[in-house]
Order: C-alpha cells, then sequence, then structure tokens
C-alpha cells in the first residue's frame, strides 16, 4: 500500500508585490506502486512546483498529500530525487556520492560497499568508484545520480528533467536504463520532462499539465513504456500509435503556449 | 668579485632571455591569434628576463656593479672631488657654470636695492633738508660701487696678484698633464692610504686618501690649488679712493643717525649702512683684470678632463644618478647610490643580523631557544583543573611534614611545577611576526567561518550581525590600531586582536558567500538522501563554501600580514615591522631594504603555500 494519493493540491505563492500566483489547482490523482508516469506541460505549469510538494521541499497551501497512507510533510529517504545537472557532490567520489544517503545513515561499511558495487554494476559504471565526479561527463554523472538515489531503495523515485541536459545518444541510452531499472526494482517513477516523445516512451501513465493555474489538463495511459522493455526503442518510436498520440499532445501543448502568449500580448 | 660574475650571469641570462622569447614569438603566430588565453602560458624566459633586467637595475643604480668592476673608481672621483672643492671658490667667480661673472652679479643686486632705497625715499615725509642730505648719501653710495669696476680707482698691486694666481692655474693644468707630476710617492702615507677600509667597509664609506696613480695625482693637485684659491679669496679691491669713500659715507650715516628722530628715518640710514656693509667687501673688479684667470681656469679643466680619462666614463656609467662629494673626513655617494642600498651590502647586512649572537636590539632574527615543556604545560593547562580532583590539597601535621596527594601532583603539573626537558621553540623578530599572523588568522578563521556559514543559512543571523561587520570592515585596519593598542597594549595580545579583526571579517564575508552559493538542487538531493541538518552543514555546505574559504584565507594572510608589520611600526618590541622602525629612525637604508625583502618574500612564500593548498584541496573548483 505505497500508493502516491493526492486530493484536491492547491499551491498559491505570495509575491512580494501583494499579488499571488497560483502554481497549482485541484490537483487529484492517485499512483499506484510499481507505476511510472511522466509529467508533461510548457513552462509555468506547475509541474516542478508539483514535484517539489512531492519530495517535501515545499508544503501545498490547500488539499492533501500521502505516500503510503502517511502524510507527506518533509523530505524524506522514502522519496528519492534525480535532479537535471545531476547534483552531484563534485568534492566526492563516485563510490562516496552513491553511498552518501547509506553514511548519513551510518550503514555497516562493508555492507555499503557491497551495495555500492552492486548498483555501480546496474548503472554501467562498474571500476569507477574511486573517480572524483567532476572527471566524468554529463551521462556518466546522470548514472551516479540514479545510482546515488537507487541506493536508498525509496518507495518512489521523483526526476526532476533527469535527461535534459544529455545528447541525443546518450539520452537514449538512459532512457533505456529507466525503463530497465523500473523493471527490476518494480518502483514508483514520477519524471518530469520537456519531451513529447520521452514522456510518451517512459510514461505508463502520462498528465499534461496547463498553466495558469498549473492544473492537470488531460491523463494519458500508455502501452509504450510496456513495449520498451522489450522492444527496441526507435522502432516504438515510428509506430503509428506513438507518432499519432505524440501529434495530439504537441498540438495541445503548442495551443496552450498560444493561449499564453495571446494573453500576454493582450494585457 | 662574486658580484661581477653574477652581473655578468645577469647579462647573458637577459639577453638569452630576449633572444629566446624572440624565437618563441615565432612559433605564436603560428598556433594562436591574439586574445587567446594559451598565449600567457608557460614564457619562464620572460620570467627570467624580468628577474635578471630587475637585478641589473638594483645593482647598476645602487652602484654595486661599478663598486664590483672598479673598486678604486670611487677613492679616485673623491680625489677628483678633491680638487673641485678646491678649485670651487675661484670657478664660481666666473662665468663657468653660472651666466655671470661675480662682479656682474654683485653690481646688478646692489644697484637695484640703490635703487628700491631712493624711490622708497621719495615717498617718505621726511623734512627738504633731511632728504636732501639723504638723497646725497644714496648717490655717493651708487658712485662707490660703480667705481669698482674702473682701472682708474683699482687697489694697486692687483693686477700683479691676478697674474699671478692665473700663472699658478696655468702652471697646475701644465703640471697635471704632465708624467712626472706629482713626484715619487711618499711611501708611508701610501701605505697608509692602502691599510684605509675599502669602499663601504667602513662608516666612512669612500677613504680620501689617494690609492692609485692617477687618484695621487689629483690628490696633489687639489693641496696646491688650495693655496691658490686662498691667495686668490685675499684679493679685495681696496684702493685708498674707495676706503676713502666708504669712511665718509659711514661718518656721513653716524652724523645723520645723531638727529635722526622719526623711526623711518633711522631704518633707511640703517639700511644704507647695511648695503655699505656689502660693498665694503670689494669684490668687484673691473673686469680686464680678471680676464687672465678665466682662461687658466678652462685650461684646468681641460687638463683635468684629459687625465681622468676612462674615469668620467665609468663616472657615467657605472656611478649613474649621481656623484661623488669630498668631504673634510671621509667622501660620500651622493644620489641613487646613497639611498639604494647595494644588494651586496644588503646581503651582507642580512647575514650579519641573522648571525643569532648578533640579532637586531639584542633579539635574533630567526632562531632558537630551549624552553623547558612545564612552562608550556603551565600556559596551556588551566590551574582549576586541580581543584576538579576530588579530595582535598595536602596540608602539614604536627611533625610539620606535608603529606602530598594525588590532587597536589595535578596541581603541580597544571602549574608547571615540575621537572622537565627542554624543547627547542622557534624565536626572533621574524618568528614573532609570523606566529602573530597566524595566531590572528587562525582566532579569524574560528570565529569567521562558522559565523559566515551561519549568516548564510539563516536570516535571523544575516540581519543580525550584518551591521556590525559591515560596519566595522570598511574601516582600514590601521585606524583601528591606536585604539586596540591601547586597549589590549602594545604587546602580542593588542596586534593579535587587530589582525583577528581583519581575518574575522574577510573570513565571514567569503563563508558567508560560499554558504549561499550552494546550489539549491544539492541541498535538495541531501535532504532526500536523509542527511540530518548538521549533516548537510557538514558534509555539504562547508565543502561546497571551501573554495571561497580558502580564497577568504588567501586574502586575509595577504592583509594581516600588510596590517601587521605597520602596527609593528606603531608600537612594540620585537617584528620585523619594529626593524623597519628603528632603522628608520637611524636612516639604515640597508636594514630598511633587508626587511622590505623579508617580508616580500615571507609574503610570497605564505601565498604559495595557499595556492598549493588550494590546488591540493579543491581540483574541482570552476568544474562542479
Amino acid at each position: 500500500m505505497s500508493d502516491l494519493v493526492t486530493d484536491n493540491l492547491n499551491m498559491v505563492f505570495d509575491l512580494p508585490d501583494g499579488s499571488s500566483v497560483h502554481a497549482l489547482k485541484d490537483v487529484t490523482f492517485t499512483l499506484r506502486k510499481g507505476e511510472i508516469l511522466s509529467v508533461l506541460g510548457p513552462s509555468g505549469c506547475g509541474k516542478t512546483t508539483l514535484l517539489n510538494i512531492v519530495a517535501g521541499f515545499l508544503h501545498p497551501t490547500g488539499g492533501s498529500i500521502k505516500l503510503g497512507g502517511s502524510v507527506i510533510e518533509k523530505p524524506g529517504v522514502d522519496r528519492g530525487m534525480v535532479f537535471q545537472q545531476g547534483a552531484l557532490f563534485e568534492w566526492l567520489t563516485v563510490a562516496d556520492n552513491v553511498n552518501f544517503g547509506l553514511r548519513m545513515k551510518n550503514a555497516d561499511k562493508a555492507d555499503t560497499k557491497q551495495k555500492v558495487e552492486e548498483w555501480l554494476d546496474i548503472v554501467g559504471l562498474q571500476g569507477f568508484g574511486e573517480t572524483p565526479t567532476y572527471q566524468l561527463s554529463g551521462g556518466m554523472q546522470q548514472r551516479v545520480a540514479l545510482a546515488r538515489c537507487l541506493i536508498n531503495d525509496p518507495d518512489l523515485i521523483l526526476m526532476d528533467e533527469p535527461l535534459g541536459a544529455l545528447d541525443a545518444l546518450t539520452r537514449e541510452k538512459m532512457q533505456s536504463l529507466v525503463l530497465k531499472i523500473w523493471k527490476e526494482t518494480g518502483k514508483t517513477i514520477m519524471i518530469i520532462t520537456h519531451s513529447v516523445e520521452e514522456a510518451l516512451l517512459l510514461g505508463e501513465r502520462l498528465f499534461v499539465m496547463a498553466p495558469r493555474p498549473g492544473r492537470l489538463h488531460k491523463q494519458y495511459r500508455l502501452p509504450f513504456a510496456e513495449m520498451g522493455l522489450h522492444g527496441d526503442p526507435r522502432e516504438i518510436k515510428n509506430e503509428e500509435d506513438f507518432v499519432q498520440t505524440r501529434e495530439e499532445i504537441l498540438a495541445m501543448i503548442w495551443n496552450m503556449e498560444e493561449e499564453i502568449m495571446g494573453k500576454v500580448e493582450a494585457a | 668579485m662574486f658580484v661581477a660574475i653574477l652581473y655578468i650571469v645577469l647579462v647573458i641570462v637577459l639577453v638569452w632571455s630576449i633572444v629566446h622569447g624572440r624565437k618563441v614569438i615565432r612559433t605564436e603566430r603560428t598556433d594562436a591569434v591574439f586574445g587567446n588565453p594559451i598565449r600567457t602560458q608557460g614564457g619562464y624566459h620572460w620570467v627570467a628576463c624580468g628577474v635578471s633586467s630587475l637585478m641589473l637595475v638594483w645593482f647598476t643604480f645602487s652602484w654595486d656593479a661599478g663598486r664590483a668592476f672598479f673598486p678604486n673608481a670611487a677613492n679616485e672621483l673623491c680625489q677628483v672631488a678633491k680638487l673641485n672643492r678646491a678649485l670651487n671658490p675661484v670657478r664660481s667667480a666666473f662665468p663657468l657654470d653660472n651666466r655671470h661673472l661675480l662682479g656682474t652679479r654683485i653690481l646688478k643686486r646692489d644697484l637695484h636695492q640703490i635703487e628700491l632705497l631712493s624711490e622708497q625715499l621719495g615717498e617718505m615725509g621726511l623734512a627738504e633738508t633731511d632728504r636732501e642730505k639723504i638723497s646725497a648719501l644714496i648717490s655717493d653710495l651708487r658712485q662707490t660701487l660703480v667705481l669698482q669696476a674702473s682701472t682708474e680707482y683699482m687697489a694697486p698691486g692687483i693686477m700683479g696678484r691676478f697674474q699671478d694666481v692665473a700663472a699658478r692655474i696655468k702652471q697646475l693644468a701644465r703640471d697635471i698633464q704632465s708624467e712626472d707630476f706629482p713626484g715619487p710617492a711618499d711611501e708611508t702615507r701610501l701605505a697608509e692610504a692602502l691599510a684605509q677600509p675599502g669602499w663601504g667597509e667602513s662608516s666612512t664609506e669612500i677613504p680620501v686618501l689617494p690609492k692609485t696613480e692617477r687618484g695621487r695625482i689629483f690628490d696633489a693637485a687639489a693641496e696646491i690649488m688650495t693655496g691658490i684659491t686662498a691667495d686668490y679669496s685675499e684679493i679685495r679691491n681696496d684702493g685708498p679712493d674707495l676706503t676713502g669713500r666708504i669712511e665718509d659715507i659711514r661718518q656721513s650715516i653716524e652724523e645723520l643717525e645723531a638727529i635722526a628722530v622719526q623711526q623711518e628715518h633711522k631704518d633707511i640710514l640703517s639700511d644704507i649702512e647695511k648695503i655699505s656693509k656689502r660693498i665694503d667687501d670689494f669684490r668687484v673688479f673691473p673686469t680686464q683684470v680678471t680676464q687672465g684667470i678665466e682662461a687658466s681656469l678652462i685650461l684646468l679643466e681641460q687638463a683635468m678632463q684629459d687625465r681622468q680619462g676612462s674615469l668620467r666614463f665609468i663616472d657615467a656609467w657605472a656611478l649613474p644618478g649621481g656623484n661623488i662629494l669630498a668631504g673634510n673626513n671621509a667622501c660620500s655617494e651622493q644620489g641613487s647610490g646613497r639611498w639604494l642600498p647595494k644588494p651586496s651590502d644588503t646581503l651582507a647586512t642580512f647575514i650579519w643580523m641573522a648571525d643569532p649572537g648578533q640579532g637586531y636590539k639584542g633579539f635574533p632574527l630567526f632562531w632558537y631557544k630551549m624552553k623547558p615543556v612545564s612552562e608550556m604545560v603551565d600556559f596551556i593547562v588551566p590551574d582549576w583543573i586541580a581543584d576538579l580532583i576530588p579530595g582535598e590539597y595536602g596540608h602539614h601535621d604536627e611533625q610539620g611534614d606535608i603529606d602530598y596527594g594525588f590532587k597536589d601532583s595535578i596541581y603541580n603539573f597544571a602549574t608547571g611545577d615540575f621537572d622537565s626537558f627542554s624543547v627547542p621553540v622557534p624565536t626572533g623578530h621574524i618568528w614573532d611576526s609570523i606566529l602573530r599572523v597566524l595566531a590572528g588568522l587562525f582566532l579569524g578563521i574560528l570565529l569567521g567561518v562558522p559565523l559566515g556559514l551561519f549568516m548564510g543559512l539563516s536570516r535571523f543571523a544575516k540581519g543580525y550581525f550584518d551591521p556590525l561587520v559591515e560596519l566595522y570592515r570598511p574601516v582600514p585596519p590601521l585606524a583601528w590600531a591606536p585604539l586596540i593598542l591601547t586597549i589590549f597594549g602594545i604587546q602580542d595580545d593588542g596586534k593579535i586582536f587587530l589582525l583577528f579583526m581583519v581575518a574575522f571579517a574577510i573570513m565571514v564575508i567569503s563563508a558567508r558567500t560560499g554558504a549561499t552559493g550552494t546550489q539549491l538542487s544539492k541541498i535538495h538531493a541531501a535532504h532526500s538522501l536523509g542527511a540530518s541538518n548538521r549533516q548537510i552543514i557538514q558534509q555539504v555546505i562547508l565543502p561546497n563554501s571551501l573554495p571561497e574559504i580558502l580564497t577568504g584565507i588567501r586574502i586575509s594572510i595577504g592583509v594581516c600580514w600588510g596590517t601587521l608589520v605597520a602596527a609593528e611600526m606603531l608600537a612594540g618590541t620585537t617584528g620585523i615591522g619594529f626593524v623597519e622602525n628603528v632603522a628608520r629612525k637611524q636612516s639604515d637604508y640597508e636594514i630598511i631594504w633587508m626587511t622590505i625583502i623579508v617580508m616580500g618574500v615571507l609574503g610570497l612564500l605564505f601565498d604559495l603555500i595557499m595556492r598549493f593548498v588550494i590546488d591540493r584541496t579543491i581540483p574541482w573548483r570552476g568544474k562542479g
């Protein structure tokens, strides 16, 4: 029973000049254990706010959010995070980054070491344990970030545009890695992304959010993630279904952007 | 000898580095465009070029190179200076260095003043008879002055005396040029001259007795010239006509003064008397009679130049920016050779002072002394530690024996009251300065970094402490010095506190910048990895601020070092700044330069150490 349940989440930011921004309005959804969700939307639609609330960095101004039945009040090890730039601790080696969470808990050293080896193996970084992280490429840094997050065995993995800063080739490899991890660990994953293709490919479920106020615009349930576990992602991308959904969502986001521009111009 | 070799090496290095540098520039044209930062990499030959040209300038302008290559030049130039000194009273009377003859200058000046007097007389409200008398007096004065220039009233025999002086100077010129002059050397005098301390070896600077053949010529000539000058100076244009006239004027002044009532009347009479006393010198001659001397002076000048030969070139090239002046007991360097100490002398001073037995003001520069461990224990361990031990201190019994317990042993230990071996501890002026900087810096880091991190993390701390730090920080540290030194005393406490203030402000600001500069995503990551607040500070914020903190330390060391030296100059009895301040009072240029160089080298050393530490501890800087 470690589902993520939100009920009428509202987030209003008060600005110093007295006005306020309605960043999230009446967001209600349930994410079951083991589901993989991608959240898509134009900039300013509240995706990152939603993620920060789930992570516990922000407190919603209205509504409730529960993970596994308990209310989320502050950041915790049950929700691991992966950031766009990796957010690695560059003064530490790869191994020390990966075992950071375990060190904070003062876990058994030998056990920690073994786990680090295992996870480096899984993300494909065998033998890089003693390398300083600032010497790694962007893709490798994201692998470290994934391992660092997963070693804590969180119930829910939150990814904030994790692959946004990578080149196309690395990105495809990383997408496969995310799917592989999803399959092997059975974790609940929530991915925020800018890329429609990525959202379609990785999201078993997909939320398209709309801005001003930020809200859930449309929800999809998609087969492509399941397919991606077995098939070649590049082939999936060419399937009629995939292309059709992609065009539909792109048009949707395009219209939202147009609308915002219109609003701005009208004002 | 060493200086000469070093100088030649420096010249070779300079030439090599320029030639090599030109060669490298050619490759630069092919591998980089202008503005490419790669062009600043490497280039150690230019370091060699810079260092060697700097050293060459120092060696040359301090006359150290001159002394090394021409050790006798100063002694010889001293003899030339002696001759010039003897010659000067005669020379200055003729238009050689001046534009006019001495007589012309006197005439011009006195006539102008007499003119002023008669103008003044016209404006005065004197009785007509008084005015006429004074007017007549002034006109007499003017006439007496002017008559000196006339051959008619010339004192008898002057012509002959001038001719004699001219002939003797001409003879001297011929003597200087002749091979035999000044005859065989006097053995005892030569021995005495050679026994003199060399150039710069004693406080008399340059030996005054001639050591060389060329020196002896000018020394002997100077002696002859002194006689000629004395005779010349006695010549006065005091013929009976002129002296009689002055007598008359004096008498009239006295008569008029006796009857003068008004103050301005008396004043103008006393002014007239002053001018009459000046005319009384009779230093104006008819131009014809002195022409002979001028001609022979030019001959002498020529002869001196010929005889100096290469010495004039040495003077210009090896002893630039000044000359050598002759005094009664010694000759001295005037110009850059005086205020810019020679590198070799500076080094010698340093070596002399570095001898721990010598030191400066009875305190070595940098040495060690043996100090018993017990003293240090006494200083470090607080006495009240013994009070914490359960039980009572020992007391005496009826026999007068005292039973010391464990508590007493601890007390004795804490007060350093026990036999111990001694360990060497550094001591000295330089060490004191270093210790003060390190102590101030250490305290500044110890308190400044936590406060800075706190201010970077808490709205309260930032608001509360910001006014304090920002108000005292911009005040120049030296402006605090008088106050701090008054409160804490001129010894180490005050200086360390002053340095602490300097380092503290810098450390607070750099630690704060470091803390506020931490990427939010790193903090978020640490939170969701289960780190506590304390762990986030220790494991994320502190290492993330390390680049700023280390840069802060590097800046602090530099500023502390500068402040310390100035503070030591204000007050205190040890330290490198103290040494310089005392040397300044005694105009001891060698020690001043030595302290400057020591400070420069130590400052550089501190900075190099910090750079090394920064490279080692934060290799990720700029790559995160």
